[in-house]
């Protein structure tokens, strides 16, 4: 099943299409309290998003997601950034607060999981959707009329008389619309979703999700979908990037991943979702927590809950390899010899 | 049985719109340590009905009791008995946790209020036990809840709930943040609670596929109506109302061709 690949370029997975973003050693490191030291939450991620691709982000909470993507549009003020972060040439990092500040909306807009805590109560539908354009310096009929367009587009019906609507007057699902309205008016490229639909109810959840798909085929924009719902992955998104502690431990296709997870932390992951169409008693759940970042153990930071560890587990950090279409980071699949004692912790 | 609900409406104030009625005629009954499901659509009046059960807030018409203590009119030990015993955790990780009180703070807090452990030791320790049991790590008693991410503000609000060992827990979305690891990690703990303390438990989720694995009953409601409630088997297996097959149909699938084909069809049956 598995095709020849040439070995392609080994900072990312190439995508199919041309690369938007290449990210590449990007590091965050966060202030620990007033003591001027700091924490290495981010941990050297690679990966790259092509034009119009759907990549989801996965993994454990706490193992960085939000601040990778907020990263990407340095969001956080306080965060120390390294590595690069390539977008249509250009290197984010590198960039003056105020090219950044044009950037964001125009170039990689974000929405949030809480549409409410991002919508202003006292400001009118239209006036917020608007706004992105009028700090941009469109004329304010001008901005009006995009917005109306985009929340037409984006299924709010009867937006022209809505646009003098305020929040409140909106369902959920409605609001999330609105807060992806604020983030499409400036014609991204790239959308970043931090757990957009978690909020909501299946149903809505299901037309959101609907319409990230028609978006985004519509307009050739690339999403960047963090979640935890692998429904939600499986489907919606093309790729799939897992992430356990400040690293990206697999990278494939949606497909392949679901259909045989190489790591064996994706393959936990799956296991433990509980299905709509199956019957079980316990559920599956991976042992113990992921590590603090202050106290990340030696060797693969996934050892000392790792089923299938070895010997060389605790000592040597897996790399992030190509393997077949993938990028696994783990010793089982870097085409080392090794005897495998796996240490079973039952002892059996 | 250990808590009834009779008939109880409620309505909002929506000045200067007149009141808005979002629960009509909601009855359900909780038994000693069963798993109950409450699911519904956005708006559907899951969390109102939770905060009655909590006595948060007070339906206009209808009466609630528990274990002999008629909810709506408690005072005095009556109603501290009722709150120690009713226990709850939030939807929102963020909005219910006191930035400024550290873990053990939060977690003991209970105790403390209750008088359930007289001294700090004793309370350390039962704070120490109840974070391993939800799969934190006690070295973290000291720090401030501000640097912890959702899941784990999650998990300390489910300790602080279980540590008084109360008879029902409410819990209005409790792994709606939570990634899958950990979600898995809090059902089986709520389920193992469940079983142990013989704890019931009323679960307000729109997650089906979790609630299908924890509860042993559902209650489907819709625009503040219960429009069926069943057994697990009855609802997920045999749903009688279009509202609850529509429902299941739009739960997401974590299999890319089961998921995708069926999120296909029903585009397709929408379309038409
Ligand atoms: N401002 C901050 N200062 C210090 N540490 C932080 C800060 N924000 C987040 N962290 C820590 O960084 C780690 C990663 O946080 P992040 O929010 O990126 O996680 P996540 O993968 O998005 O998790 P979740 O699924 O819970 O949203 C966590 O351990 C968190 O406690
Ligand atoms: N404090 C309030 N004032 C006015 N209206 C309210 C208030 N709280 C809830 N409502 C309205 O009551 C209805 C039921 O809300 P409720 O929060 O119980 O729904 P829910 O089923 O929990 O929804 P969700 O899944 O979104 O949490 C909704 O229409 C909501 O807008
Ligand atoms: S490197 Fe070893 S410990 Fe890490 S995931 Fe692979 S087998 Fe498990
Ligand atoms: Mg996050
Ligand atoms: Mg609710």
């Amino acid at each position: 099943m598995r095709t020849v690949h040439p070995m392609p370029d080994q900072s990312a997975v190439t995508p199919l299409r041309q690369p938007l973003v290449t990210v590449d050693k990007l590091t965050v490191d966060m202030p620990l309290g007033r003591s001027g030291s700091s924490v290495r939450i981010v941990d050297g991620v690679d990966f790259s998003i092509g034009v119009g691709e759907r990549v989801a982000l996965v993994g454990e909470s706490g193992s960085g997601k939000s601040l990778t993507a907020r990263a990407l549009m340095r969001l956080d003020r306080l965060a120390r950034l390294s590595g690069r972060v390539d977008f249509d040439g250009t290197d984010l990092l590198k960039l003056s607060d105020r090219d950044m500040g044009r950037l964001r909306g125009s170039s990689i807009a974000m929405v949030f999981q809480d549409p409410m805590s991002f919508l202003d109560p006292l400001m009118t539908i239209g006036d917020q959707v608007a706004e992105t354009l009028r700090i941009r310096g469109v004329g304010k009929a001008e901005a009006r009329k995009r917005a109306l367009a985009v929340l037409d587009e984006l299924g709010v019906d009867r937006a022209a008389e809505r646009l003098d609507a305020y929040p409140h007057e909106f369902s959920g699902g409605m609001r999330q619309r609105v807060v992806l309205a604020m983030a499409l008016v400036g014609e991204p490229r790239l959308l970043i979703a931090d757990e957009p639909t978690t909020a909501l109810d299946v149903r809505v959840q299901d037309q959101v999700l609907d319409l990230l798909d028609d978006v985004s085929a519509r307009r050739g924009l690339a999403v960047l979908f963090i979640t935890h719902d692998l429904g939600v992955v499986a489907g919606f998104a093309e790729r799939v990037m897992v992430m356990y502690s400040g690293r990206i431990v697999e990278d494939g296709e949606v497909a392949s991943v679901f259909a045989k997870p190489s790591h064996p932390y994706t393959q936990g992951l799956i296991k433990a979702v509980p299905r709509i169409d199956q019957d079980l008693n316990t559920l599956y759940a991976i042992p113990g927590a992921p590590p603090p970042p202050l106290a990340r153990p030696n060797g693969c930071p996934f050892h000392p809950r790792c089923d299938q560890r070895f010997e060389r587990c605790d000592k040597d950090l897996p790399a992030l390899l190509q393997v077949g279409l993938s990028r696994v980071a783990c010793h089982l699949h870097d085409g080392q010899q090794h005897d495998r004692h796996p240490h079973d912790r039952k002892g059996a | 049985m250990l808590m009834s609900i009779d008939s109880i409406a409620k309505s909002y104030n929506a000045f200067p719109n007149p009141p808005a009625k979002v629960l009509h005629d909601v009855t359900l009954k909780v038994d000693t340590g069963e798993a109950i499901g409450l699911v519904g659509e956005s708006g559907s009046g899951k969390s109102t009905i939770a905060k009655c059960m909590l006595a948060l807030i007070r339906p206009e018409a209808g009466a609630i009791t528990y274990d002999g203590i008629d909810v709506i009119h408690a005072k005095g030990e009556d109603l501290r008995r009722f709150r120690r015993e009713v226990q709850m955790v939030f939807q929102d990780p963020y909005g219910s946790l006191n930035p400024r009180m550290t873990v053990e703070e939060l977690i003991g807090e209970g105790l403390l209020i209750h008088k359930l452990e007289p001294t700090a030791a004793a309370r350390r320790a039962r704070v120490a036990e109840m974070m391993e049991m939800v799969g934190l790590n006690p070295n973290d008693m000291d720090r401030y809840t501000r640097s912890f991410s959702g899941g784990q503000r999650q998990r300390i609000a489910i300790a602080r709930a279980l540590v008084i060992r109360p008879r029902i827990l409410v819990c209005d979305e409790p792994v709606a943040a939570l990634d899958v690891s950990v979600q898995a990690q809090v059902i089986n703990l709520l389920q193992d609670m469940q079983r142990k303390l013989n704890l019931a438990i009323v679960f307000v989720a729109h997650d089906l596929a979790v609630v299908r694995h924890l509860c042993e009953r559902i209650v489907v409601l819709h625009k503040g109506k219960v429009v069926e409630q069943g057994t697990r088997e009855q609802i997920f297996d045999n749903p009688q109302m279009p509202y609850t097959q529509s429902l299941l149909a739009a739960v997401p699938v974590p299999d890319p061709v089961v998921g995708r084909a069926r999120r296909a069809a029903r585009r397709l049956e929408t379309a038409n």
